[in-house]
């Protein structure tokens, strides 16, 4: 019966109970500034990964927020690090340091296993 | 009512004007302070209001029909407010003194300081405008054209230009701007059936009796194209057309986009002024740098100084129907304090 998986396809739902806040509380913990994202993508708009790959630091901040870690993970080591984002921001979060914090997390949770 | 009481107000726009011609029904004696040459204040700038395409001129017109029993200082910038025995001590910036039983401000607003915004390059590329510049465009009956003379084929428009931006200061919602830029991008279409154009926007908040449905003709009858996302910056090419930069949020990619003007829909901001007029009372700005309503919910229009009241736009930014609105409320207030115990 195992071939006939597919009938039984997983729900594309996001099951919020499920939520793997490991690498949110680390990063609000150390830069609260980024509660106050609005996802108006000025960021996105000025990055310089983004403008030449799929890289896109807006969904970079949702899926912290979402607690996507597994597209965290793949997604953030496209940043260079310029931090055009940080100017741009009009609620002045330091997007730079997020994106930091994001890396640090991850490496930590790395070498925990974790992850 | 004794009817020799004085109420001072300073600021002759459209809220002291409406707040005077309450005032003066009510058998008071009325002066304003205008620092201009003219009464009427920024409405004077604006051409057609917004839901309705109203024109600022008649709701002008209005109220000089209404001037009798009004006395107007004009050029006359008020520099401080004293309270002194019961009554109030207004100085002008040349030292001249007048007096009043409660002083009402109607001092209103300044428009942002679009060349603040320097990746915009207002003030830098011909071709970038403001809200403000289109209205006297419009007023004036011309078309719109580029620097080169040429009837632009796309503009865009761009929302929250000085507001809801920490990066200028400014963190509230300038609340008049969106449905301005709908009004604007419907204006445009008027005039140039031809013209392409995009509103780049945050959040749409067309909060107000029938903006949705001047939204919805936007869209239907004028083809305007709404775009999700904060432009990031604006650079002039040769020709001096512009190129814009922004991210299509909902695509999730960064866009980019040429057209002929940018328009930029610059906020409402508090008036330099307002603290100089604190200074010798217990009057108190807000957080956003206008004056501090003695409560939120039940009395807007009192100020945190007893006989003071605000009206219109020093309070908050508002449109102009509720700056009307917001003026007959303080107006009345005036009314009960002179009435009150508390005056006598």
């Amino acid at each position: 019966m195992n071939n006939l998986d597919f009938l039984k396809p997983k729900s594309r739902q996001i099951d919020f109970d499920k939520f793997d806040n490991r690498i949110l509380d680390y990063v609000l913990e150390r830069e609260e500034s980024f509660l106050t994202c609005m996802s108006c993508g000025g960021c996105t708009a000025t990055c310089s990964a983004g403008n030449l790959t799929s890289f896109n630091i807006r969904k970079i901040g949702l899926s912290l927020r979402r607690g996507n870690v597994k597209d965290l993970s793949e997604e953030i080591e496209k940043c260079m690090f310029c931090g055009k984002c940080t100017l741009v921001c009009p609620r002045d979060i330091n997007i730079r340091n997020v994106v930091l914090l994001i890396k640090k997390r991850i490496a930590q949770l790395k070498s925990d296993n974790a992850l | 009512m004794n009817i020799k009481k004085q109420v001072a107000i300073i600021g002759g726009g459209i809220a002291g004007l409406e707040a005077a011609s309450v005032l003066i029904k009510q058998g008071l004696s009325v002066t304003i302070f205008e620092k201009q040459n003219r009464e009427g204040g920024m409405l004077n700038h604006w051409s057609k209001l917004f839901p309705d395409f109203a024109s600022s001129n008649q709701i002008l017109d209005q109220y000089k029909v209404k001037r009798n029993n009004l006395n107007v200082f004009y050029n006359t910038q008020i520099s401080s407010i004293k309270p002194k025995d019961n009554k109030f001590e207004i100085s002008d910036n040349c030292n001249l003194k007048f007096y009043a039983d409660s002083v009402l401000l109607s001092t209103g607003y300044k428009v942002f300081d679009a060349t603040l915004k320097e990746e915009y390059g207002y003030g830098l590329f011909y071709n970038v405008i403001t809200s403000v510049d289109f209205e006297r465009i419009h007023k004036s009956g011309e078309l719109l054209k580029t620097a080169s003379g040429k009837q632009p084929k796309r503009v865009a428009i761009i929302h929250c230009v000085g507001s809801r931006d920490a990066k200028v200061g400014n963190t509230y919602c300038s609340k008049v701007c969106c449905i301005t830029g709908v009004k604007q991008a419907i204006e445009i279409n008027k005039m140039l059936p031809d013209c392409e154009v995009f509103n780049f926007y945050m959040d749409l908040r067309l909060y107000g009796s029938k903006y949705d449905a001047l939204y919805l003709e936007a869209q239907k009858r004028h083809k305007i194209q709404f775009i999700r996302g904060r432009l990031s910056e604006v650079s002039e090419k040769e020709d001096m057309s512009l190129q814009i930069k922004a991210e299509d949020t909902l695509q999730g990619r960064p866009l980019r986009m040429n057209v002929d003007m940018v328009i930029l829909l610059v906020g409402m901001e508090a008036d330099e002024l307002n603290p100089d007029l604190c200074k010798q009372t217990n009057l108190q700005l807000d957080e956003n740098r206008f004056f501090k309503s003695k409560n939120m919910q039940t009395s807007r229009c009192g100020s945190t100084q007893i006989g003071v009241f605000l009206s219109g736009c020093c309070i908050c930014p508002m449109t102009v129907n509720e700056t009307l609105d917001n003026a007959r409320s303080a107006a009345f207030e005036v009314v009960n304090y002179l009435n009150s115990d508390a005056h006598e």
